[in-house]
């Protein structure tokens, strides 16, 4: 009784202009705030020394500030993390220190800063060459991915819908990181897992699209490819909303009782979720269909492959 | 086949439920077997103390005392070490309270990573110029030597990149040397060249400098493991990461100064004869003779002249301890392996009577970096002390000489733990506090609860029928998911990892959304329930799988290429990819068979 029912065939594609500038819009925005603001890097990209303490009352940041600049660390970030007792504290990666006794001794500074003793929750220190390795496989992970997928959407659909996937799944990546950067959350190592299962759910989504637009193509003997393309998306729709609308419930959890340490990653996966569904209904489908997909580019090939397929099935 | 999948997932799973007791690991120093005389004197020790203990057993040779809470756990570790500090390691342990059904079934709980047990995590990097350049010193010792024996005149030997050269005085001369040489070094290349006098070049080939590293990263790693087992934690992790990095995780430890003290410490000894023929004078006036350094007393600070031919290294020391001498001062006691021992009475052979000097090498990390980013390490030699050889020296001998006990102690520990081939340098830390380790659980078990609730409310009351055997193979899947983290022996659990396991939860049901959608979709087209049911499956299962290899693909890339806890992450996920798939699909088919199957129905509760 609940079910989404869609007697007509929306008309997803004519709307698709608008879609296109909207998204090409919105890549702008998020290329020049990369261009500008970069992207926040956090401690595992950049290298560092990251310190969590905890104090049994709140702490007074100010005097935390004021003893560590008298040791030396006035380049010290310090910040409530989660609550007022505890305290997040960044250095930058220096030169000619032994690094690694950093924080040892600032927890002994940080003992005579005269908030009671403070609790070691959290060092995390990265040396700086870590960090750029870490960029690099980063980076390298995300275009590794990409190829991969669109190798495999390649191999089992046809190429203008793999490169409409792909392109589907460049968007999505591109406006995340683009809200992190206009938003300047921190980028850390979560936050490029969370893009990466973002890549993996925005594909998701498109492929269930593009298997009911092959099928349509295949099945449907009359209709243009646009009027195929649009009855393919409605027919989906509802799964597409009812898995977004699971996967935003669970992602609102993890957000809210999550706790701090996986925000970014929260906020990457809730956002590129939103993006993710968006995209696979106008970008996927759009660039198929600018491309020039129609019936005869899959028929032909249809009655050897429909065989395939059928054996996979059984 | 479903029923017994399922049933070795619960069985798995079940001793994640049991929690864990709080325990003391008790070993014997140098890996020494405990026996049943040690538990008792253990026990009774406890029982002085009037510690009320769970109980005490010898496991794999080591004594494990379970506790009923952190504070026995606590203060009986402090009165043991008290008691018995000399003669065992102590380690404060989290020990599973699986009944032993099922410990002997192999069934374990899941490996917590250390985000949220607690501990130190350290990345170290070795420094691979220190034993290629010391093999380069030892080649170019041993060209001397083979071509003094084989009375061939050279001019000089010195040091290239990776190698050495040797100028001789003619051509028939560098002829010979090649020939005899080349026959030596079979795993060195030699080049000569007659353009600017005489000269062979030998450098060391590809593999033979990867075997170099190979071994000092694999002997570094043995030396840090028996590191870590004298700081006395219980189950650590000491591995290899790509070609020069040593990863090392030490659940529990909080006090990271030591264990970094500890861990990163490089000395080695050097036993070098005292060069008796030249002046120390001038030669600390700046004339150091070829075939010597000059070297100063760690004590006093006086110059030391010494032979630049090392008789021994360190690394053949397997154990030392310090002592008093027979007039009460400290000594180290130094037991040399077999090879070290006739290498050491090979040289010491004709010199008896000669004064010989025992040189500390420490490497220090600057904390600096050369132009290709590797560490940057300070070589600190000194002289800690000057003997005459009394006699020929075995493989156990022992050196005195030293300021004080402390010292002796300190030497004997660095030694005994073993001597790093290669400077080390810690890259990378990452500490986590208990209370954190413990937030982070339940933070990760609320969101994973709140996640599950609010999707099975939405799916029952979305697909009533249909959704709530959805939401019975949401379950199972859970149960899947940690019933096979738990089997897989290398699978931890981390909170990106937790945070993985509620993606799946909103994920999973997408297969089953599939499949319902496909239902109602050729139920509206007019098909019979059972019809539509069985073609709903069909034709939603190519769908699934291609969306979900793509998503696994994803998650082995993040696996492949991803550090620490983000390996957790891909690990849930792609084994939640792989559970889900098979709830999904084959679990629901088998309850909406089992309740529609076999019967004519007339309406679907979908």
């Amino acid at each position: 009784m609940f079910a989404i029912r869609f007697k007509e065939t929306i008309e997803f594609m004519s709307y698709r202009k608008i879609a296109m500038i909207f998204s090409g819009l919105l890549i702008i925005t998020s290329l020049v705030s990369l261009g500008v603001n970069k992207l926040n890097f956090g401690l595992d990209f950049t290298g560092g020394t990251l310190i969590e303490v905890g104090f049994e009352q709140s702490a007074d940041l100010k005097a935390i500030r004021t003893v560590l600049d008298s040791n030396n660390y006035s380049d010290a970030v310090v910040q409530h993390f989660g609550s007022s007792s505890e305290v997040l504290i960044r250095l930058a990666p220096r030169d000619g220190v032994k690094a690694v006794d950093i924080s040892n001794d600032v927890l002994n500074v940080l003992d005579s800063a005269g908030q009671g003793k403070a609790d070691i929750r959290r060092v995390e220190f990265v040396g700086p060459s870590v960090g750029e390795e870490l960029t690099e496989q980063g980076g390298l992970a995300m275009l590794t991915a990409l190829i991969c997928i669109l190798i495999y959407v390649a191999f089992r659909f046809e190429w203008r819908f793999a490169l409409g996937s792909v392109s589907a799944l460049a968007h999505d990546v591109i406006l995340t990181l683009g809200l992190f950067s206009v938003l300047n959350i921190e980028f850390d190592l979560t936050v490029l897992a969370a893009i990466l299962a973002v890549i993996g759910y925005s594909l998701n989504d498109t492929i269930v699209v593009s298997d009911r637009i092959r099928e349509n193509f295949r099945r449907l003997r009359k209709g243009g490819p646009e009027e195929i393309i649009n009855i393919s998306l409605t027919q989906t729709l509802s799964r597409t909303m009812i898995t977004s609308v699971t996967t935003i419930l669970v992602l609102l959890a993890l957000f809210f009782k999550g706790g701090a340490l996986i925000h970014g990653f929260a906020t990457a996966l809730l956002f590129g979720v939103f993006v993710g569904t968006y995209s696979s209904v106008y970008v996927a489908s759009t660039i198929a269909l600018t491309l020039g997909v129609s019936k005869d580019d899959l028929i032909p090939t249809v009655i050897e492959k429909e065989g395939a397929d059928q054996d996979a099935i059984v | 086949m479903l029923i017994m999948i399922i049933g070795v997932g619960f069985l798995f799973a079940l001793p994640n439920l049991y929690g864990e007791d709080p325990a003391l690991q008790i070993s014997g120093l140098r890996g020494a077997e405990l026996e049943l005389a040690d538990l008792d004197r253990i026990k009774g020790e406890l029982d002085t103390n009037s510690i009320k203990y769970q109980s005490a057993a010898i496991v794999n040779n080591q004594v494990e005392v379970r506790f009923y809470d952190t504070e026995a756990q606590l203060t009986s570790k402090k009165a043991l070490n008290h008691s018995f500090g000399e003669d065992y390691v102590i380690a404060l342990n989290l020990s599973p309270a699986t009944p032993t059904w099922l410990s002997d079934l192999n069934a374990n709980p899941m490996k917590l990573g250390l985000d949220l047990r607690g501990g130190v995590h350290f990345l170290m990097e070795v420094d691979m110029s220190a034993p290629l350049k010391k093999f380069v010193e030892e080649t170019v010792s041993g060209f001397r030597m083979d071509l003094r024996e084989a009375k061939i005149r050279y001019r000089r030997v010195s040091e290239v990149k990776n190698g050495a050269q040797v100028e001789f005085k003619s051509e028939e001369d560098l002829d010979n040397a090649a020939r005899i040489l080349k026959k030596k070094y079979a795993d060195i290349t030699f080049k000569d060249s007659t353009d600017e006098g005489f000269i062979l070049v030998g450098t060391l080939g590809e593999l033979k400098i990867k075997e170099i590293k190979e071994n000092a990263l694999q002997k570094n790693i043995t030396i840090i493991r028996n590191r870590v087992n004298a700081i006395g934690v219980a189950e650590p992790v000491v591995m290899r990461q790509g070609a020069e990095r040593i990863v090392v995780e030490l659940p529990g430890v909080q006090d990271t100064a030591l264990a970094k003290s500890i861990l990163g410490a490089t000395a080695t000894l050097e036993f070098r004869l005292v060069d008796q023929e030249n002046d120390v004078r001038s030669a600390a006036n700046g004339r150091v003779p070829a075939g010597s350094e000059l070297f100063y007393r760690q004590d006093s600070g006086q110059p030391v002249l010494v032979k630049r031919r090392v008789m021994l290294t360190g690394d053949h020391i397997i154990n030392a301890s310090s002592s008093f001498d027979e007039y009460g001062s400290p000594q180290v006691n130094i037991d040399l392996d077999s090879k070290g021992g006739s290498i050491f009475s090979n040289a010491t052979k004709g010199a008896i009577g000669k004064p010989m000097a025992t040189l500390f090498i420490e490497y220090k990390p600057t904390g600096k970096r050369d132009h290709d980013g590797n560490p940057v390490f300070k070589k600190n030699i000194e002289v800690i002390n000057v003997a005459t050889i009394q006699a020929r020296l075995g493989r156990s001998f022992r050196t005195t000489g030293l300021g004080s006990p402390q010292e002796a102690q300190n030497l004997a520990l660095l030694l005994k733990a073993g001597a790093l081939i290669a400077p080390i340098q810690i890259v990378e830390e990452r500490t986590v506090g208990p209370s954190l380790g413990q937030e982070n659980i339940d933070l990760g078990m609320q969101a994973i609860m709140w996640g599950f609730v609010l999707v099975l409310f939405f799916m029952a009351i979305w697909y009533k029928g249909f959704g709530l055997v959805a939401n019975l193979a949401l379950a199972l899947n859970l149960v899947l998911i940690v019933g096979v983290m738990s089997m897989i022996p290398g699978a931890t659990l981390t909170l990106p990892g937790m945070a993985g396991i509620v993606l799946t939860v909103g994920m999973a049901v997408d297969a089953n959304v599939l499949i319902f959608e496909r239902i109602r979709e050729e139920l509206r087209d007019g098909k019979g329930p059972q019809q539509a049911i069985h073609q709903g499956y069909d034709s939603a299962f190519s769908t699934i799988a291609d969306a979900n290899i793509t998503t696994f693909i994803a998650a082995v890339i993040l696996f492949a290429i991803g550090a620490g806890p983000i390996k957790g992450f891909a690990v849930t996920l792609a084994i939640g990819i792989a559970t889900s798939m098979f709830t999904a699909i084959v679990g629901t088919r088998a309850v909406i068979n089992l309740v529609y199957g076999g019967r004519r129905v007339k309406n679907l509760s979908i």
